[in-house]
Parts: C-alpha cells; structure tokens; sequence
C-alpha cells in the first residue's frame, strides 16, 4: 500500500507546487477557502462536518450533535468528565461510535480507520515525536499519505516557515518552547490537508504569559484554515477567542450552543453561568414579575410569561448592613455571607440565604460593611439590571 | 524537564551526609552477612584471576579448539538473538498493546522459560523438535530437515532460553512509554505498524537494546539446554560453557583459560550497559 502511495506520488510531480500552494492558501485565505483539496462529493450543500456522536463507556454516555460549515471554528466548552475529549477522539477515529452517524463533506467516516480520515489532530500536550526534527514531525503526515521523502520534507519546510518556524526545523521537540512546540503541531496536523481540524485543550500546556500571544497567533491561524475547525477547552476565554460558535457539553449531552456573545448573555444552565460570571435563576414569569424557583420573586424589566431565566452580574448587587429604608422593597433580599475572596481587584461575597448569590465589591464597601463570613447583610438588584429570557 | 534534575543537584549534597553516616552506623546482623555475600559473589572471580595459568595464556587462547568454541559462540548467541529481536518484539508488543483473552496466561508462559532449568529445555525441545518429536518429526518427513545436534539447535536452544528475557525487558519499556504517541502516528496517516514501526520503535530502542544485550549474554553462557538438544560436538555444537566444561576434565588450565574468556565478554557487556543499570535509579 505505501509502495502504491510512493509511486503515485512521484508520477504525479505536480504535487512539487504543494508546498507554494500550501503556503499561499496560507497567506490568502479568501483565495484558498474557494477551492478546497478535500475529498469527498462536491456537493455545496454537504460540505462541512455533520455528526451525531453517541459513544457509551460504562455508565457514561456521550450523545452529541455537531454541524459546522467549511470555515467554521466551533469550540466544546464543558466542565472536565463531560466528555469532550471523548467526542473529540471519536470525531479522529480513536474511539468507536456506539452508534449516531459522522459526515464529512458528505462521505460517511464511521467506519474509516483514523489513518484514513481526513482529520488532523493537535493533541493536548502536542505529542511531538520526541526522536524525530520538527521538520521531519511535520513531514511524518505527507509521508504516510503517500509523498516521496524530499516531497515531504518541502512540504513541511513550507509549513514551518508558514508558522514563522524556519529557524527551527532541525530542533528536537524538548528543545522547542510551549507556544513554538504548539505551532509545530499545528503544522503538523495542518501537513495532512485535514478537512476536519480538531485541537484538544490547545492552550492548556502554555503558561499564562505565553498563553495570551500563542492564543493572538492560534487565532489568526484558525481564520485562515478553510476547513472545519473543532477545539475542545475549558476556558471560556480560550473559546470565545477562538471559536467562531460554542457548544456547551455537560455530563455527554449539550446543554446550549451559539455565539459566544448568546452563550455570555443568555446562559442556561449554573455551570455556563459561572464561567461568564452572571448570578442565575429559573423561575415562572408573570409579566415583570418572576417567581423564582428558589423561592423569592425578582422583578425585572422584560415583560414575559412561562418559564424564564433571570441572570444579573454580581457587580450589579448592591449590600447594605441594615435593612435599606429609602429603596423599594423590590429585589431586596435578606442574606448571609457564606465565604469572601478576592477576585481580581473586587471582593467577591458567596451570599446564601433567602436567595444564593454572588456579590461584587470594591475592597473598601467590604472594610466599611465590616463583612465577615456569617455576617448577615441585605442584597438588593436594580430591575434594569437583570435580564430575564424565556427558558 | 529541567525541574527534577535542579531538584537533584540540591538535594544531592544534602542527602550524602546523612546516607554515609547511615552507612557507618549499619547495625551488625545486617551489615556481617552483608558484607559476607559480598566476598561470597566476587571470591569465585577472584579466584579464577588468581589461578589463571598466565604464562601459557596466549597458547591456551590461540589454540584451534579455542577459536572454533569461541566463535561458535558468538555466531549462534548473535544469530539467537537475532530470532529472539525478530519474533520476541512483536510478541513484546502483543502482550503490552494489545487485549485478548488469557493474555495473563500468555505472559506467565512466555517468562516460564525464565525459571526453567535449562536441562528440562533441552528435553523439551528434543521432544518437540527432535527426530521423532511433535513437530520434529514432520519437519524431517516433509522437508528433510533435522534440527537437533546441528548448529541450528544451538540456536533454537539459546533463543529458547534467552528469548523470554528479551520480551520481558521489550515489554515492560513498552508499557512505560507513551501510546498516545502512536495514536498521534495514526490521525497522522499510519497505519499501526507504519506507527510501530516509524515512532514507538525509535522510542524503545533503549529498551529493545538492553533487552538484546540481555538475552545475547544469557545466549552466549547457555549450557544446559544447548547440551541436551544439540550436543557437544566440536566445531558444530561445542560451544565456549561445553568447552569449560569439557577442558575441566581433562585440562583444567585450559578451562581456567576458557572461563577467563567468558569472563572478559561478561565485564563487557556490563560495561556496556554501565549508563543504563549501573548509574540509573
């Protein structure tokens, strides 16, 4: 088989413009995402990725449905064991569906082995090949697809040099820094002519100063990439920065999908909440009025019935020691502190009683509220500050 | 990377004081009989340095007899491991990535060799492979080949027995490095023995050669095994331990010569290992 591969390649010496083509898709991306390599039917209206991933280990269950059009960066944001990676490593081949259907430019890959997908991975810890160059890591995919050496070894100097990596193409991996390491697998996995990008955790390995700029450059190289692009991460910056739309995992199901400008203003479930920082509620709307399901009603400016989500900032708390006199006893809830820490430059008060909630505070409202874990304080939230959606 | 090995360099000279004065300090039930194996394992070497016959060394070393065990030695200790590298690596491989049923059993298998007496080995193999043996006599039917009391048996012989050292040591480096690695191989294009073979046996070559010096200096001292299965005759099956063994009975200085030789390649083959085992842990 790799025999066949080396001979249709050498006949076949036109694939020499592979490199300049590579690095000119690169460069102009516009001009690149027209005439996609992939395989596959040409079909316009099944490009892209379109799948519905169910894998069943013990009793955790994965059931996921992801579509994404050629171009298109989506990003797995969950909390850890909620299965992410795992949808990840079924999208590559490296675990088996249990059943649901994955298509890729309209051909069906449920049955093709990893080797054969048109997938190109960029691992957690990048998993260079520690024997091997960079060059030669990221000629490893040219040469299993059937390029001669030297082919190869073009095509990846190409990447590299597309990566601004030029100088270090004879470097050994444990010898390259975390954000260069990360673009050589990116490189690498990019060598192959992936229509499908996946990229678990790209960010995680980085320390948080290398981190901004490797996470600047992944960006533009992601816009760029004319395929489809999945990222798994559990920062929600990472996400937003990256991805073009968002797909909230939990416990294997998604729980709420969108831009990540939805996703920040209308989370619906704690965890996405948490992540975006906003106090929120489920209640039953009654016109301004919502009954929270945790009990005390909160007024808010949209006017709606049914179940709804309230959400609030906590900056948008204010707390006073006594019962306030002169506010309206609307949003006005009686609470006791249950834990401070710093947050940033505030103070962040974990508040639970009559209803739980999260306060911000400048250090000195905290020193003047003489605020102490078990000190009772009342929280209050102005209507034009909540935001309430149907659920 | 650099953490663990900054972490060393502190604590080296910290923890060298106290470990002498542990040294020192070394109660007597354990530090007597300590030092008794100590003399108990090198005496016999000693001994043998002591006693070696100096003077007529390099006529003892240049006789024909000599030569012809030597190199039979070596040629049949390569070419076992040599079979043992060929076959004992993809078993190495079986046992460490791969999950089939009984796979425990297999492994017990595989390492019985290991505690074996040599002799019973033997046996077996003449039992197997032998004239009349389970397969042996097949082999002479149908394509005339007859194993036992050839240099192909010492072969067969000193792979039987130093084979299992070589999967054991393979596998254990198999189980410790990475598979991921040949995941990454796999989205990359390869198939798994493209992967196998391009990235996790670059990554275990320490291991496959360790393992290899193993099973070669275990092949090149085998005895029993090879007596029983292939012989002793000179030139085709007489090798370097037959040879001791034979010389110490009629030619004592000659067997001192002889175990001075398989001494000489002992040394230099733990100083070839020397990095690995001797300065590791």
């Amino acid at each position: 088989m790799r025999k066949a591969g080396g001979a249709r390649v050498e006949g076949e010496v036109v694939t020499g413009a592979g490199p300049a083509r590579v690095a000119a898709a690169g460069r102009a991306p516009v001009a690149g995402s027209g005439a996609p390599v992939g395989t596959g039917p040409k079909t316009v209206g099944e490009q892209g990725l379109d799948a519905r991933l169910i894998v069943g280990r013990g009793d955790f269950r994965l059931d996921v449905a992801l579509a994404a059009a050629p171009g298109e960066v989506i990003a797995l944001l969950g909390p850890n064991g909620a299965g992410k990676t795992t949808a990840l490593r079924a999208l590559a081949g490296l675990l088996p569906l249990t059943g649901g259907h994955l298509r890729l430019d309209g051909a069906s890959l449920e049955h093709t082995p990893p080797e054969s997908r048109p997938v190109g991975v960029v691992f957690q810890d990048y998993l260079l090949f520690p024997h091997l160059s960079a060059l030669d890591n990221v000629a490893f995919g040219p040469r299993c697809r059937g390029a001669g050496k030297a082919e190869a070894r073009a095509q990846a100097a190409a990447w590299l040099e597309h990566m601004g990596l030029a100088g270090h193409a004879g470097t050994k991996p444990r010898r390259l820094s975390g954000g260069q390491a990360q673009r050589v697998a990116l490189a690498r996995a990019l060598a192959t002519r992936p229509r499908l990008l996946l990229l678990d955790e790209p960010l995680a390995a980085l320390d948080a100063r290398t981190r901004l700029e490797v996470r600047a450059r992944l960006r533009r190289h992601l816009a760029e990439f004319e395929a489809v692009a999945v990222l798994v991460t559990h920062d929600p910056l990472d996400a937003m920065v990256l991805a073009d739309r968002l797909v909230v995992v939990e416990h294997g199901h998604v729980v709420q999908q969108g831009t990540p400008a939805e996703i920040a203003r209308r989370p619906r479930t704690d965890y996405i909440a948490r992540l975006v920082g906003l106090n929120l509620y489920r209640g039953q709307a009654g016109g301004h009025t919502v009954r929270l399901d945790a009990g005390p009603s909160v007024t808010t400016t949209e006017d709606l019935s049914g179940p709804v989500f309230v959400a609030f900032p906590p900056a948008a708390v204010t707390l006073f020691r006594d019962r306030p006199t002169g506010a309206s006893a609307r949003n006005l809830w009686r609470c006791e502190v249950a834990g401070l820490e710093t947050h940033g430059d505030q103070i962040r008060a974990d508040l639970t009683g009559e209803l739980p909630l999260a306060a911000d505070l400048t250090t000195v409202a905290a020193a003047e509220l003489g605020l102490h874990p078990g000190a009772s304080v009342w929280a209050t939230v102005k209507a034009t500050q909540t935001h309430a959606y149907p659920a | 990377m650099t953490a663990p090995g900054r972490y060393g360099a502190a604590a080296g000279p910290r923890t060298d004081g106290p470990r002498r004065r542990r040294a020192r300090g070394a109660p007597l039930p354990l530090l007597v009989p300590g030092v008794a194996a100590l003399v108990f394992l090198l005496l016999p070497l000693l001994a043998l340095l002591v006693r070696a016959p100096w003077g007529s060394l390099p006529d003892q070393l240049t006789s024909v007899e000599v030569w012809q065990a030597l190199r039979l030695s070596l040629v049949t200790a390569t070419a076992a491991t040599g079979v043992s590298l060929v076959l004992g690596v993809p078993l190495a491989w079986l046992l460490a990535r791969t999950d089939f049923p009984g796979r425990g059993v297999v492994r017990a298998l595989v390492t019985l060799p290991l505690v074996l007496p040599p002799v019973v080995g033997g046996v077996a193999l003449l039992l197997a492979l032998g004239r009349n043996g389970v397969v042996g006599r097949w082999l002479d039917a149908w394509f005339g080949i007859t194993l036992p009391f050839t240099t192909a048996g010492v072969v067969i012989a000193e792979a039987f027995v130093a084979m299992p050292f070589l999967v054991i040591s393979v596998e254990g480096t198999l189980r410790a490095a990475d598979p991921r690695f040949e995941e990454a191989a796999t989205t990359l294009g390869a198939s798994r023995f493209t992967a196998f073979r391009r990235v996790t046996l670059p990554l275990i070559a320490p291991g496959v050669a360790a393992g290899a010096v193993l099973a070669w200096a275990r092949a090149l001292g085998e005895f029993g095994a090879t007596i029983t299965f292939a012989g002793n005759f000179p030139g085709r099956t007489r090798t370097m331990p037959l040879a001791v063994y034979l010389a110490l009975q009629n030619d004592p200085e000659a067997a001192v010569s002889l175990s001075l030789v398989l001494l000489a390649v002992s040394i230099a083959v733990l100083a070839g290992l020397r990095d690995r085992w001797l300065t590791g842990t």
